[in-house]
């Protein structure tokens, strides 16, 4: 039987999705629902000194409203931070709480105050425009650079320092620095993202009176990671009497990790007003109150020798962690940072000093690669820089510091287990003809264009689990992942996943590896995910980990389901255990060359009894039934890693940047599908040139959110995009069975840098942040006309 | 409140709706036609993409009563007997959709792409598509689908 893992199967989810029949939270309708809509706050810093419901509760519809006051009477917990930084003087940090209907101070614009319940969607929102508070404004603290100078807006929060954290050795850097030819220094931003699934937030609750039961219909990337928060951190009913259902989903990025104030808000309120409960974001509630991404102010130094050989590096970061420390708000800007921020280098001394900063804006959390694109971003921009100002070719440079070994022991945290980054940089310089950039570059400058290529090289700690590890890194949770297999008595079997696809394609990926490790059709096989009633508890999809983790737990329970098959085959053959070989879903004696398909063992395993001259094939010390379980926790975690090329040109008199080529090339060890791995790649590319050419999120200087729509914030076009040329290199990774490595988030680590490269190689070294919009590009272009006329 | 009355997906509905309600909300809400989507508030994404008399319109920003008696088609509507529609087809074959949620807009409105011309290049498909967000696939399958679906209508 020829083996699905590694084949372009079509996805199982298309039929559906193509034809109007998938199903997403807001597509859910439960009889006598009433509708909710939020009363938010329209400052960035208030105290709240009354709250008026009298005239909403009078509106017509309206059927209740909630405020800070009940849910605090009803000791309902509120967000939490999901991981424990240390200062680097080994102190706590300081989390300040962030409870769901704010009560005396609302901390961001979009900050829930109040709740109003209504018969119909326009009767909840009159009843939230009657809905009167009164506040005080207080000055707002918005730019992450001046927090620790700033008023502190939390009680108990000196300076809006949630920590002052270092990782690596500052007097190593020092001595490193010391024997230095050279320091090259750079000042970055890390603008600010608004994740953007399309698919706005939702949540529907159904209260069961009569079995106490609420049931959540959610848009979450981690349903049973939500039910364990809301329950114990929540106190919004016991685990086993909150079913929390995440249906399909569209899109998450990271933005639907966290729990929120209204799941939170609705599943409470659903048992107290006894009614069920809809609730659908619009776009700019979920600009205003999806956790964002990025947001860094990074000084970051490489120390080098004439030759461009890497002797240390240095990093001081500020990272806004917004108005609230959320799940993995504290872990972003440090431990998925900080490691990955020597990159792919041998650098002998590194530290990266991070400073989290409250400000007074939506809290900031994971999105698509978090932190590891902002480490990313910091050693790529050195790099190329150090490689201009030493005259050394750009990929010359990263060659000469690449190492040549593995298991790499990275400078700060982790062992890489597998690479070969020689072998992907020369890929990718194949691929975009790298050696005749130079002719293109000229011929552009002949039709008075500037042409600029940009290259880098990226690896990341993926996978995210071994719990052993992101446990004494402060994580709350071991970060293992589940699976059940059910084979059914008549050959159908159901596997069950703790991982949650909100794109990723798992019903086909995982149907896949299960197809050749049973030896059955796919289309046996039915992969059931995102309902906390269903299947085993797990930590959901985030960080590039569904394949690495909850894939190999599917591969294990597969595993144990051969292993029972054999010892039930080997009693219906008469044979010993050891004399079977398990092939193409047969177990065959090798002896005797009698045979018995899965299937058969499967039906088999649920006849236990014995009848006329029937025995029954349960061996002794067996168990009736066919269905088995797996936790599986790697020993590391999976490090993709790859180099990417970009070549822009920019027309000088408009300033805009056109990406005429670009070029990925990455080795994400084994593949399962390919389809699926260039999906998620172009889609991580897309979203990293998001980031470096289109995206900024702007507060202005009163925390009102200047980009709140898709009127004022840039979302990629199709048309802004070229054909993205992709290639693969394949070591296979040591940690797990399969030898796979995480997929998702690569691209969108790999491409800021790689464009801004390429940008700023255009543009003669002149730096440039991100998005490098035309109207910047465009001052850049002037600047250089002067300076080369002066030069002339 | 207006009686609204249309042909959606060959079958004539009617229905008394308040004066204010969208196209959209129309479908979803009053008909239970949920595949239409609604992404935005802005009329930017697209998600709402449906047909109205074999032309592409964003139906977040349509109101009902000003379509009264014309023929809709949306997402539901497309694949005839079973069998999926050529650029249903093609998304499929080309893995052009991921989360799904951009889809069922992205898909009407490549459909009237292909109506209005036959054989578009990279460029054309890639601007006629400038109304369709799209977060997850980086548009390139996208377009692949299109042009695979102009080689089959």
């Amino acid at each position: 039987m020829a083996s699905l893992v590694g084949s372009r199967v079509e996805r199982k989810e298309d039929g559906r999705f193509l034809q109007g029949k998938g199903r997403y939270t807001a597509d859910i309708n439960i009889a006598n629902q009433t509708y909710a809509v939020f009363v938010r706050s329209p400052h960035a810093r208030a105290k709240i000194k009354n709250i008026d419901t009298s005239k909403s509760l009078k509106s017509s519809g309206v059927v209740g409203v909630l405020t800070g006051k009940e849910i605090a009477e009803d000791k309902i917990g509120g967000l939490i931070a999901g991981w424990a930084i240390r200062s680097e003087d080994g102190s706590e940090m300081k989390v300040p709480a962030n409870p769901p209907l704010a009560k005396d101070v609302a901390n961001f614009v979009g900050e829930p105050i109040a709740v109003v319940f209504a018969e119909t969607l326009d009767e909840a929102k009159e009843g939230a425009e009657k809905v009167k508070v009164d506040y005080k404004v207080l000055k707002a603290v918005v730019d992450p650079a001046d927090a620790m100078k700033s008023e502190a807006i939390h009680d108990g929060v000196d300076k809006n320092l949630c920590y002052d954290w270092l990782l690596g050795d500052r007097k190593a850097v020092d001595e490193a620095f010391a024997k230095a030819d050279k320091i090259i220094k750079v000042d970055l931003i890390n603008n600010r993202l608004v994740p953007n699934a399309m698919e706005p937030r939702a949540c529907v609750v159904d209260y069961n009176s009569a079995s106490e039961e609420i049931t959540l219909y959610t848009t979450s990337q981690n349903p049973h990671l939500s039910r364990l928060v809301m329950s114990a951190f929540g106190g919004v009913a016991p685990e086993n009497k909150l079913r929390v259902v995440a249906p399909d989903v569209g899109g998450g990025f990271g933005s639907k990790i966290n729990v929120y104030n209204e799941e939170i808000v609705c599943s409470w309120a659903s048992k107290k007003i006894e009614r069920p409960i809809k609730w659908v974001a619009e776009r700019t509630e979920s600009f205003l109150t999806d956790t964002h991404g990025r947001d860094h102010v990074t000084h970051a130094e490489l120390a080098v020798t004439k030759e461009g050989k890497f002797l240390g590096f240095k990093n001081e970061t500020i990272a806004n962690l917004g108005a609230y420390a959320r799940v993995f708000g504290t872990v972003t800007p440090t431990y998925l940072f900080g490691p990955c921020a020597t990159g792919v280098y041998v650098i002998p001394a590194a530290y990266s000093n991070v400073k989290a900063v409250y400000t007074n804006t939506a809290p900031v959390d994971a999105y698509r690669g978090a932190g590891r694109p902002e480490a990313t971003y910091t050693i790529e921009r050195l790099v190329e820089k150090a490689a201009m100002e030493l005259g050394i070719d750009k990929t010359e440079i990263r060659m000469k510091n690449f190492p040549t070994e593995f298991p790499f022991k990275q400078t700060l945290v982790h062992t890489v287990d597998s690479g070969d980054y020689v072998a992907g940089l020369e890929k990718a310089k194949q691929m975009a003809d790298y050696s005749g950039f130079e002719a293109r570059r000229k011929k552009s400058e002949a039709n008075g264009k500037l042409r600029g290529i940009g290259v880098s090289s990226y690896f990341e700690a993926c996978g995210i689990a071994p719990s052993a590890a992101v446990m004494s890194l402060g994580c709350g949770v071991g970060l293992w992942e589940s699976a059940e297999v059910r084979f059914n008595p008549t050959g159908q079997i159901s596997v069950f996943t703790g991982a949650h696809s909100h794109g990723q394609s798992h019903q086909t990926t995982f149907a896949q590896i299960a197809a050749d490790e049973l030896g059955v059709p796919m289309e046996n096989i039915d992969v059931v995910h995102g309902d906390t009633d269903k299947g085993t508890f797990g930590m959901g999809t985030y960080g590039s980990r569904s394949l690495t983790v909850g894939g190999i737990a599917i591969v294990n329970a597969c595993k144990k389901i051969v292993a029972k098959g054999k010892r039930v085959a080997a009693k219906m053959l008469e044979v010993n255990e050891n004399e079977i070989e398990f092939k193409d879903g047969e177990f065959v004696a090798l002896k005797s060359n009698k045979k018995k398909t899965i299937g058969e063992v499967a039906f088999a395993c649920y006849l236990p009894g014995q009848r006329d001259e029937m025995k029954s094939p349960i061996p002794e010390g067996d168990e009736p039934g066919l269905i088995e379980s797996s936790f599986f926790d790697p020993a590391n975690f999976s490090f993709p890693a790859g180099s990417h090329i970009c070549e822009v040109e920019i027309d000088p008199d408009t300033g805009n940047v056109k990406i005429e080529k670009y070029t990925a090339v990455d080795d994400f060890g084994r593949i399962v599908n390919p389809n699926i791995v260039e999906g998620q790649v172009h889609g991580g590319i897309a979203q990293g040139i998001g980031q470096a050419l289109h995206e900024n999120t702007q507060y202005d200087e009163t925390g009102q959110l200047m980009t709140a729509s898709y009127m004022d914030y840039t979302m990629p076009r199709a048309d802004n995009f070229p054909e993205f040329n992709l290639g693969f290199t394949c070591t296979h990774a040591t940690s797990n069975p399969l030898g796979v490595k995480g997929c998702g988030e690569a691209g969108a680590i790999a491409s800021p840098p790689t464009v801004m490269n390429a940008v700023i190689d255009a543009l003669g070294g002149q730096e440039i942040s991100m998005p490098a919009t035309a109207e910047k590009v465009w001052k850049a272009c002037k600047v250089m006309k002067k300076s080369n006329a002066k030069a002339a | 409140m207006t009686k609204v009355t249309l042909e959606v997906n060959g079958k004539k509905v009617s229905k008394e709706v308040p004066d204010h309600t969208l196209l959209s909300v129309f479908l979803r809400d009053n008909l239970n036609l949920t595949g239409t989507h609604v992404g935005c508030d802005t009329s930017q994404c697209g998600a709402c993409v449906v047909h109205v008399n074999g032309k592409s319109i964003k139906s977040c920003s349509t109101l009902a009563a000003d379509i009264d008696g014309s023929k809709v088609t949306t997402i539901e509507g497309l694949a005839k007997d079973g069998k999926l529609h050529p650029m249903q087809a093609a998304f499929k074959k080309t893995h052009g959709l991921q989360c799904g949620f951009c889809t069922p807009g992205m898909v009407m409105s490549a459909v009237d792409l292909l109506q209005t011309k036959k054989n578009p290049s990279d460029k054309e498909i890639r601007e006629w598509l400038e109304g369709n967000i799209c977060r997850c696939t980086g548009y390139q399958n996208i377009v692949a689908a299109v042009k695979e679906a102009a080689t089959k209508m």
